[in-house]
């Protein structure tokens, strides 16, 4: 039966139109057509682009956490050589807009909410004398009324239900944990986390008349350009942003941030384009934190391992009035069974930067103390962790009810199991030495919500007998160009070769923005109907039945026809529209998830403490895989996030004044390579109609999604340590060790 | 970053006269460039003494002499260096990155300042920094600080690789200044804080280093262990720097030295006295290290650098008596 094309995702399309397809390049592990360019620094990022009469903006940062800014000596700065002006207009942003927000963030910069927030811009000819009249530019400060804590755990720290989710709740947990034959009762910490996104934030903002163009780094245009006018107080339709090619963003340029609006409003008052280039420590300053959280999590089993109640409940942070609220139990919800339940989240409100998506907000952090406290378990239990997690995989979603659209974890641990060589895996701590390192083993569950947002592209088959798609999604580095092309390859019967991409620019039809791992299933699915109209079309000139159409290599054919060039069937004529989806009933009726499974050895150095991750294996299935290697790329580098969140990641904030110690790349420790062991990815085929008409779920955020669990569990394995912080520096785990010399004497 | 002015000198004699005028020298850059971007350091005037010819490495008797802008890469990569002298070779390989250690000079890692994070932002209180204005550090986020040889004043660790393994090797670092050449024995090169922790050396203002020489090689078993929070690319939070003979089963001569422990790269000769002459055992490194960390004191956050120095000196004697 062939479904009717709809915009809203109201019935889950299992005609599987993709694989009925001849081309043969979806899920080919291609190479990203963009790649050669950024490897030979010829893609030009937001700050490269060459702009005639472009002069400099330097951000100013306060040097108090909390108060108002009373005068601004901007007599002095403007005497300096080559300052042009110093913009200090209350249309500047004091916080970053969250992802999808579509409107302005708090504005009026003159009000201090945290240490290091922008408070001016100083315009000058060239960067360094910006700079240097930056550091030297005078502000007065009155302090604040009222000063909210710098610490979650202040005793006098307001803190609130979040507007942006409910407690779940079911049956009687507190009964549930009395009746437990095992049960764990545990509390976790995780620190703030930057994204560390490697392209600083920066935006050259150029007026033309009363239209702005805004060349920037951002991850969802479509979004921006209205948080950038609302900004301004101006229409949508007068800003264009250009963003083809984003240097990574993790969740830190889903909504605008303070460069943009201030570059804008400095280029209206000079009436010539600046560009404002934050410097790293500005980025981590000013930007956006992910919340550190306190958890507590509570497992109540029965005598079999079962879980009859699971209680989940975290304590996250934000500014004042900020809605967003790390759902650090997102995945608590679908995961595991456990009728009694109590999942609950609520923010304390502090005075540090805004805190909001970091990549994969909610089960980056909420799944690897879960995975943990399930380590905890298991041992209790006597039971091997993965049996206990396979004998917990509810049959539908505990509470609500909702079916599972598809769920590939039982095959994602047996496949990791057999792969990664668990049997090795020794059930008591300290068994395996090797040398000056204790050595363990550890598994953990994946999992993370997918989501579609409403999505538009244009797709144009050429007179040429080419491709053309074209929309406002941004490729941050995850290989949207390369899997739109392929979806469209796909479907036209088209060689690679003969698509063109045109990704990150406001003016072309909004694509779903980069976020939340719904990019490419979103967009990928308005390409998908963009191809099936035109599909219609061509059937309809060649006169057969669009299910009869055979595209290949260019050519066309139905039946027993000869295939024809699509040149000559087009006879000069292009074909294009526009497809388009937005959520409908699926996201409801189903609960949609990509699942997946970690294991991890590492070394414990039995003297110093020292963690080093020997390897990995992450085993996925998250639908139909597009592009073997853009997927694999995905889930390898979620990993390496997984092993900076286990060991060495931490926002280390000043808690007397508020400000963020390690602003740098230097003392702000993401894994280099040395910390990066060989990684094994195994990607499972899977089709869940549900989740979208590719038959695809999400996988940029997943590879994240409780990795850091199953290294802290090796860690326990490997030396008997059970450290309930996050990361396991050296510093926790020496305390406990056991005597070095037990082995080696 | 301030305006100022750039000379080459194309000879030490040349580079002096610079420095005799009040000019700052610059070497490789990896340090003195970020320090300027911050506004900490604002020299007017900057002479790069790249091209002075003091980039050789050279026979010294039965010892080496190493220029002061031989490069951290190639010193680490010189065979003489890593045939008779491999703590040096290891140590330098320890710290920074391939890139960094490219630009890096041996004159200027020696001069290169503490990483504590108060010194790095103008925002905070730092009498390194600026004289009187307190230490924000020592109630502050001191995870990475010194535990031996703090003052009320500061409690900064020096935080290099290279002259822990120079100091465990008795090497000595050669000068030119205003008053003629001098001689420092690495262990009076760096100066602990004490009520002045501006000068983190015994550097005269106008004062040049040259070279660093090692003397004849000792035979040695050579050991640098490095503790970090990542496997590359981070500073130390403890280092040990051995160079140890045994003969007939005991420990007949030894250097050890430390990095990050303390306000300069710390050696102690008490430690060494206790080790020499005995058979090696687990009993003994404790001793060692009980003697070694006797005034050691935390502030808080680095209280965990005191065990965690017992057991790295544990750990590397370990391997270094090993037979
Ligand atoms: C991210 C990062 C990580 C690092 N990690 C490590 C690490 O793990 N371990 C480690 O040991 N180091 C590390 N370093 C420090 C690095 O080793 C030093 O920056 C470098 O050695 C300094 O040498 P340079 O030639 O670039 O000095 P410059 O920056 O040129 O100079 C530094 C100072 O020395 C003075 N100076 C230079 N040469 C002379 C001379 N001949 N006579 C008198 N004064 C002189 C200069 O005036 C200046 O004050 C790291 C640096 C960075 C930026
Ligand atoms: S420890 Fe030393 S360098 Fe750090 S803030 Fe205190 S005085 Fe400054």
């Amino acid at each position: 039966m062939h479904l009717p094309l709809s915009e809203m995702y109201n019935e889950p399309d299992d005609r599987n139109v993709l694989d009925r397809m001849r081309q043969g390049v979806i899920g080919q592990p291609l190479d990203r057509p963009e790649g050669a360019l950024k490897v030979s620094g010829q893609a030009t990022y937001a700050a490269e682009w060459r702009i005639d009469g472009c002069v400099e903006g330097v951000l100013v940062l306060a040097e108090i956490a909390q108060g108002q800014v009373t005068a601004i000596d901007r007599d002095a700065a403007l005497a300096r050589d080559g300052v042009l002006a110093v913009i200090a207009d209350p249309a500047m942003t004091r916080r970053s807009a969250q992802g999808m927000a579509a409107k302005a963030p708090q504005q009026d910069a003159a009000k201090v909410e945290y240490f290091g927030q922008p408070v001016a811009l100083v315009v000058a000819r060239t960067f360094e004398q910006a700079r240097d009249a930056a550091v030297a530019l005078r502000v007065d400060y009155a302090d604040a009324a009222e000063p909210v804590p710098f610490d979650p755990h202040a005793p006098d720290v307001k803190v609130e239900a979040p507007s942006s989710s409910k407690p779940v709740e079911g049956g009687d947990l507190d009964q549930a944990m009395r009746d437990a034959a095992f049960s764990v009762d545990v509390e976790y910490d995780t620190p703030g986390h930057a994204s560390a996104a490697m392209e600083p934030h920066a935006t050259i903002a150029q007026w033309q008349g009363d239209s702005l163009i805004l060349h920037g780094s951002y991850q969802m245009l479509a979004y921006n350009v209205k948080e950038i006018a609302d900004c301004l107080g101006i229409s949508p339709d007068k800003v264009r942003i250009i963003a083809p090619y984003v240097g990574g963003g993790f969740g830190s340029k889903l909504g605008i941030t303070h460069e943009a609006v201030a570059a804008a409003l400095a280029a209206r008052e000079l009436g010539r384009p600046v560009r404002v280039v934050m410097s790293r420590q500005q980025v981590f300053q000013t930007v956006m934190r992910r919340s550190e959280t306190r958890q507590r999590v509570r497992l109540a089993a029965d005598a079999g391992g079962r879980l009859i109640g699971l209680g989940h409940e975290a304590l996250v942070s934000n500014l004042p009035g900020e809605k967003f609220a790390e759902p650090v139990t997102q995945a608590t919800e679908f995961l595991y069974g456990g009728e009694n339940r109590l999942l609950k989240v609520e923010v304390a409100r502090i005075s540090r930067l805004t805190a909001g998506s970091v990549r994969a907000p909610g089960e980056a952090v909420g799944m690897q103390v879960l995975e943990a406290a399930m380590d905890e378990l298991a041992e209790k239990i006597g039971i091997d962790p993965i049996e206990l997690r396979k004998r917990n995989l509810p049959a539908t979603v505990p509470v609500q009810g909702t079916p599972y659209s598809s769920r590939m974890l039982t095959q994602a641990l047996e496949q990791g199991a057999q792969a990664f060589g668990w049997s090795a895996r020794q059930d008591r701590p300290c068994q395996t030495r090797d040398g000056d390192w204790w050595v363990g083993m550890g598994v953990a569950s994946a999992a993370r919500v997918n989501m579609m947002v409403p999505a538009q592209a244009r797709v144009t088959l050429r007179a040429d007998g080419s491709a053309l798609v074209e929309t406002d999604q941004t490729d941050i580095g995850t290989g949207s160009y390369a899997i739109l092309g392929q979806i469209a390859g796909e479907m036209l019967g088209l060689p690679m070769a003969r698509v063109d991409v045109k990704l990150g620019d406001s003016a072309l039809p909004p694509g779903a923005g980069s976020g939340g791992s719904f990019g490419a299933i979103s967009t990928g699915s308005a390409v998908l109907y963009a191809c099936e109209e035109i599909r219609k079309r061509l059937a309809k000139i060649l006169g057969c039945a669009a299910e009869e159409l055979v595209l290949k290599d260019g050519t066309a054919s139905h039946g027993d026809a000869a295939p024809r060039p699509l040149r000559d069937v087009l006879g000069g004529e292009d074909l294009t529209t526009t497809g388009k989806i937005k959520p409908g009933k699926t996201a409801k009726a189903f609960s949609q998830a990509s699942y997946g499974a970690f294991f991890a050895e590492v070394g414990v150095h039995a003297f110093t403490g020292e963690v080093r991750v020997r390897r990995m294996t992450g085993v996925f299935g998250f639908g139909r895989v597009l592009n073997a290697k853009t997927a694999r790329s995905q889930c390898l580098g979620g990993m390496v996030w997984g092993i900076g969140s286990a060991l060495t990641e931490e926002l280390a904030f000043d808690t007397r004044d508020g400000h963020l110690v390690n602003h740098d790349l230097a003392e702000y420790h993401v894994p280099v390579h040395a910390d990066v062991p060989a990684i094994e990815v195994i990607l499972l085929e899977e089709r869940d109609a549900a989740a979208s008409p590719l038959q695809a779920k999400g996988v940029g955020e997943l590879g994240i999604c409780g990795a850091a669990g199953a290294i802290a569990n090796a860690v326990y394995n490997a030396c008997g340590v059970r450290v309930r912080s996050f990361p396991l520096t050296l510093d926790k785990i020496v305390p406990s060790l056991p005597d070095p010399f037990a082995q080696t004497l | 970053m301030k305006p100022f002015a750039l000379d080459h000198a194309a000879s030490p004699d040349a580079a002096l006269a610079a420095l005799g005028k009040g000019a700052t020298a610059i070497a490789g850059g990896t340090n003195l460039i970020d320090l300027m971007k911050l506004q900490i350091a604002t020299p007017e005037r900057l002479v790069s003494i790249r091209r002075t010819g003091l980039d050789r490495i050279a026979p010294d008797g039965d010892g080496l002499r190493i220029g002061a802008l031989v490069t951290n890469a190639d010193c680490a990569a010189d065979p003489r260096v890593r045939q008779d002298w491999p703590l040096l070779s290891q140590a330098i390989l320890a710290g920074a990155s391939p890139q960094l250690r490219n630009r890096a000079t041996t004159g200027g890692n020696l001069c290169q300042r503490t990483r504590c994070g108060y010194f790095y932002d103008t925002t905070q209180a730092c009498n390194k920094r600026e004289a009187g204005s307190g230490c924000a550090a020592r109630d502050g986020f001191n995870r990475i600080h010194a535990v031996l040889g703090t003052s009320d004043a500061c409690i900064a660790t020096y935080p290099g690789d290279m002259a822990v393994a120079l100091l465990a090797l008795d090497a000595v670092v050669l000068t030119q200044g205003p008053y003629g050449p001098r001689q420092i024995p690495l262990a009076m090169f760096h100066r602990e804080p004490g009520d002045d922790p501006t000068r983190d050396n015994v550097l005269q203002p106008g004062e040049l280093i040259t070279a660093v020489r090692l003397p004849a090689p000792t035979g040695g078993r050579q050991i640098y262990r490095k503790v970090r929070d990542r496997a590359s690319y981070a500073f130390a939070l403890v280092s040990v720097a051995v160079d140890l003979t045994m003969e007939e089963g005991r420990i007949a001569r030894c250097a050890l030295a430390f990095g990050s422990l303390g306000t300069v790269p710390w050696r102690d000769p008490a430690v060494e006295e206790v080790l020499i002459g005995q058979e090696p055992s687990p009993a003994l490194f404790a001793r060692a290290a009980e003697v070694l960390l006797h005034h050691a004191r935390g502030f808080g956050a680095n209280d965990f650098k005191i065990p965690l120095a017992a057991r790295a000196l544990a750990a590397t004697l370990a391997q270094a008596t090993k037979v």
